[in-house]
């Protein structure tokens, strides 16, 4: 059976830094990732990042990824890791067993250690009508329209006022498609004002405290009927409004993607601030297995920045316990706990810093 | 100017329309808008997020102690170069002269759409709500490479709307 040292699981932006940084301290890594491309998130972001310039603020996501691949491509040139694309991890057997599939066949590999950085997935929304044709998930769509060039509609209701919602929005209207509105439960927008006040300027209406309460159709979506919300964010019967579309993006909210290691048997906390439930960790990024880290989304939702500090963080400390890594590398993980805490002071960083707080407490 | 202690209006919460309270501490002296091209930073919330104070040649954008500061800048250091407009993620930095010949105004806005407008076309200038105010003329489209390939248009527009507009949308055929 293969034998690695260090198995990254998942190359987005938190296993791709994950990767750069233990191969950078000296150790062998194996990165897994199920798509044809490296990248996660990343590949579908036109938008310009925020975050620190030291970081890659200013920088398209499309670009970021572009740049994490070609350094990681360097080193494989070196030997140092070993890139498997379109290749999925599906079982986590006992000991440090894993397996994977591979052009269709199923492999195993045996690791000392492990970094999982698997993302999330999307939330569904429960409102009659939800299982037409024409409702879907707005990263989907932003697959769909960024990566694949394919627009899944004309008019487009979006459901969720928070960055993704409010970023896909802005792409739809990039790609010549009609945006009808923003519908938002809370009464605050939950994004970044910057990019409600950039679809805002191209006309699209921001409904704060209104919900979808059912959306129509024969044998796809035609229109949906949005509904104002009391400070409970109880419908309030007599204002609703219909609203024409093909398309309803639901931008509600993502998930831990953590079934591998449910499957194991490591500890997880229900943890809402967080996203759900996502896999218990120490401020080291360890689960409660201790050759098992996390990183990125998975070890709670966050941001694409956080993700490839926390991936740095985790592959400077696994690295060290296989003995990898000088004083320089090791200092560096002072570093980046500083600057993950300084990207989290902010007042948008509230509900990550209490979920932290959750964390500690078990 | 302390910015960072400003309450962000609930205007500007809901609906993502900033209020004219939003605006004032965020704009230069009469005396300086004067002397000639100014940029406005439309930042009003605290966000992780600095690149602006180094796209600034001239140090005009206050160092950042922490990285969700609100900028911060000094205009009496600002010379108007306008190299901020295409760095800012958030499409918040607009280049404003209103110190014209003509009595009129320009405004420069990053503009990340396709096709890109053609100089002196006339566009429909929009206000912060996505509504016509009127026609204007583009005078410039400049694109940075080095800046992520975004585009800046520049827009000649009524004095009055310097505050106001805030985009614009190219004619259909019929228009
Ligand atoms: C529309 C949108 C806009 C965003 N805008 C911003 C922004 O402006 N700034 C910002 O900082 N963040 C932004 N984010 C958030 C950011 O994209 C995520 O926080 C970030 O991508 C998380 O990184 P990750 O590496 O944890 O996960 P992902 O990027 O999701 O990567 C996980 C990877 O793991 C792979 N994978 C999963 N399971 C397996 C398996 N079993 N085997 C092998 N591979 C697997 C997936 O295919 C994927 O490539 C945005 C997100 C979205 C959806």
């Amino acid at each position: 059976m293969e034998q690695v040292e260090i198995l990254v699981v998942g190359g987005g932006p938190a296993g791709m830094m994950a990767s750069l940084s233990a191969v950078q301290s000296g150790a062998n890594v194996t990165l897994l990732e199920r798509e044809v491309k490296l990248g996660g998130q990343l590949i579908k972001q036109t938008h310009k990042f925020f975050g620190s310039y030291k970081e890659y603020a200013g920088v398209r996501g499309i670009e970021i990824a572009e740049k994490l691949t070609s350094l990681l491509k360097e080193q494989e040139d070196k030997g140092k890791i070993s890139i498997l694309t379109e290749a999925e991890l599906v079982v986590f057997y006992h000991d440090q067993t894993l397996g994977y599939t591979y052009k269709g066949a199923l492999r195993t590999l045996k690791t000392q250690k492990m970094i999982f950085t698997t993302g999330a997935s999307e939330r569904m929304l429960p409102f009659p009508g939800n299982d037409l044709p024409g409702v879907y998930a707005a990263g989907a769509i932003q697959t769909l329209m960024n990566v694949n060039g394919v627009l899944p509609g004309e008019k487009y209701l979006m459901v969720g006022a928070g960055n993704i919602g409010l970023i896909v929005s802005y792409q739809l209207l990039q790609a010549g498609a009609k945006v009808l509105g923003v519908v938002e439960a809370m009464p605050r927008i939950g994004g970044y004002l910057v990019h409600a006040s950039k679809i805002r300027r191209m006309g699209v209406p921001i409904y704060t405290s209104h919900t979808i309460l059912e959306a129509h159709g024969k044998d796809r979506v035609e229109e949906a009927v949005i509904i104002a919300v009391d400070n409970k964010y109880k419908p309030i019967p007599g204002t609703e409004k219909v609203i024409k579309v093909d398309v309803i993006s639901l931008a509600v909210g993502l998930n831990p993607l953590g079934e591998l290691l449910e499957q194991r048997g490591i500890k997880f906390c229900y943890i809402p601030e967080l996203g759900g439930f996502v896999p218990w960790h120490d401020e080291n990024l360890r689960t409660s297995h201790p050759d098992v880290y996390v990183a990125g989304d998975l070890a709670g939702i966050e941001e694409a920045t956080t993700a490839m500090l926390q991936g740095e963080l985790a592959g400077l400390v696994v690295a060290g316990e296989l003995g990898y890594g000088n004083l320089e590398e090791q200092n560096k993980i002072g570093l980046v706990y500083q600057r993950l805490k300084e990207f989290r002071t902010g007042p948008k960083s509230e509900k990550t810093r209490e979920g932290q707080l959750k964390l500690i407490d078990g | 100017m302390d910015n960072q202690s400003r309450k962000i209006s609930l205007q500007l919460k809901s609906s993502g329309v900033p209020s004219k309270s939003d605006l004032k501490p965020f704009l230069p002296s009469t005396h300086r808008k004067r002397k000639g091209a100014y940029a406005l930073i439309e930042c009003f919330e605290e966000i992780p997020c600095d690149p602006c104070f180094s796209a600034c040649p001239f140090k005009a954008v206050k160092e950042f102690e922490n990285l969700n500061d609100i900028p911060v800048i000094d205009f009496d250091k600002c010379t108007g170069c306008g190299l901020c407009v295409p760095e800012c993620p958030g499409l918040a930095i607009f280049l404003i002269n209103e110190n014209r010949k003509d009595g009129k105004a320009t405004i420069t806005i990053p503009y990340e759409f396709l096709p890109l407008p053609e100089k002196d076309e006339l566009v429909w200038a929009l206000n912060r709500k996505g509504e016509i105010e009127g026609e204007a003329k583009v005078v410039e489209v400049k694109t940075y490479p080095k800046k992520s390939n975004t585009t800046v248009v520049t827009l000649l527009i009524p004095k009055e709307q310097i505050l106001t507009t805030r985009h614009f949308r190219r004619k259909d055929q019929h228009e």
